[in-house]
């Protein structure tokens, strides 16, 4: 079997009932989120689409980007991902929600590493609750009969047909990738924690960047928390655990300690960049 | 089955064991860790296990394939439990099939012993004193064993 050409999806019919604005819209990263997340799918798709309403064909944002437009609008995002797998039957689709602005390229390069065409679908657990996450996720062309019933029969979750089907399950690399934004308040925050994340760090100059860092074990429990956004001029890791250590309890001394960058073993004295996911390890105890 | 996971679940060696069956293995090695009511001269009375599983994942998959590659075994799998775990449970499982005993017994050792120092899991324990403490981290500065 030949592993299908991999296609990209970014649903972008939602109501946005509980936003009452398109989310669609919304800004986090210096443009619509609706392009910002196209430009992210096309880095890893042989073509990507946005997923519309037929009401929305037109619709500035939406307009000049390459459009599948739902069969059956009004059942929600099942209706782009059915109409994706029926327009193009050969493809594999990379779904992508547009209401994700933690998302990363990291996360989709995993996803799509870790990918297994001959499952119905590759997926992530929630990092909430452990169930699958359908709009970020690879459906492979083998859904499409299953999807098709689905509707036909009426129901509407993505995320049930994915729990009731052969899908290939990963565990999120990054723990907040697919928090995502329903309302202001989330969007408020969402923007307070993304915080300078649009700009790099050599327009910004005085090397301060932002960096998320995520805590296990010993660590975790001095920092009283799982993980942490901060904006830092810590120009290593090195640094960086210098400083929290003025913050948090940590006993640990760095030669204690490894040290992990974007999921990888790294190095205490490697350069950190903006929007680097930190992660100090304590002394390990397998086994 | 794939080379290195983790298990909230109960681990069940018996199914592992049926996923490493090979028609020309001549025989089968495993290791279990089981929990285990006292350390260091405490009395433990249960476990938790915790681990940064996207870095654990890509290293307990390095382990075993080095394993394979280093002793030419036909099949290897490492299985770690995460949460919290009772006196007497199955923590970790280590199976290797081979052409023959010497290489299977091999490849299990250096798996599990690679495994204890190389990958970001954690193990807190809680003592009938009613004290806990992260192994390797707190009580005892020095190295765990082999």
């Amino acid at each position: 079997m030949t592993t299908p050409a991999l296609f990209g999806l970014v649903l972008a019919g939602g109501a946005s009932t509980r936003m009452r604005t398109d989310k669609a819209l919304l800004d986090y990263h210096g443009q619509p989120q609706v392009r910002w997340a196209f430009e992210l799918a096309a880095k890893f798709c042989a073509a990507t689409f946005v997923s519309v309403r037929p009401d929305q064909r037109e619709d500035s944002s939406r307009a000049g980007l390459p459009q599948i437009v739902d069969r059956q609008p009004g059942i929600g995002p099942i209706a782009g991902i059915s109409a994706a797998l029926q327009e193009h039957p050969k493809a594999a689709w990379l779904v992508l929600a547009c209401d994700l602005p933690f998302l990363t390229e990291g996360t989709l390069q995993h996803l799509i590493a870790h990918r297994d065409p001959h499952k119905v679908a590759t997926a992530y657990r929630s990092a909430h609750d452990g169930l699958p996450e359908p709009l970020c996720a690879i459906w492979e062309p083998s859904a499409r009969e299953g999807v098709l019933a689905y509707v036909a029969g009426g129901k509407r979750c993505p995320r049930t047909f994915l729990i009731n089907s052969d899908a290939t399950l990963l565990d999120l690399p990054e723990r907040a990738a697919l928090d995502n934004v329903n309302t202001r308040e989330e969007f408020e925050s969402a923007i307070a924690a993304l915080g300078p994340l649009p700009n790099p760090p050599a327009q910004r100059g005085g090397g301060s960047k932002t960096v998320r860092v995520q805590y296990y074990a010993i660590l975790r429990e001095q920092a009283g928390r799982n993980d942490e956004t901060l904006d830092t001029s810590a120009a290593t890791p090195a640094e960086l655990y210098a400083e929290l250590r003025k913050r948090h309890p940590f006993q640990l001394a760095p030669e204690q300690l490894k040290v992990a960058l974007n999921s990888e073993f790294g190095d205490w004295q490697t350069p950190l960049k903006h929007g680097d996911t930190v992660v100090f390890i304590p002394p390990v105890a397998g086994g | 089955m794939k080379p290195f996971s983790f298990s909230q679940a109960p681990l069940t060696a018996d199914v592992y064991r049926a996923a490493l069956a090979d028609p020309a293995a001549g025989g089968y090695a495993a290791f279990e860790g089981w929990v285990r009511n006292h350390n260091e001269g405490h009395a433990v009375t249960r476990l938790e296990y915790e681990a940064f599983e996207a870095l654990a994942n890509k290293e307990g998959e390095r382990i075993v394939a080095e394993a394979v590659a280093r002793f030419g075994v036909l099949r290897a799998a490492c299985v770690h439990r995460v949460g919290s775990l009772a006196i007497g449970d199955l923590a970790v499982w280590v199976g290797v099939s081979s052409r023959h005993r010497a290489e299977a017994f091999a490849a299990c050792r250096y798996i599990i012993d690679e495994v204890k120092h190389r990958v970001p899991i954690w193990k807190k324990e809680h003592y009938d004193n009613g004290d806990s403490g992260w192994v390797n981290c707190e009580r005892c500065a020095h190295p765990h064993e082999h």
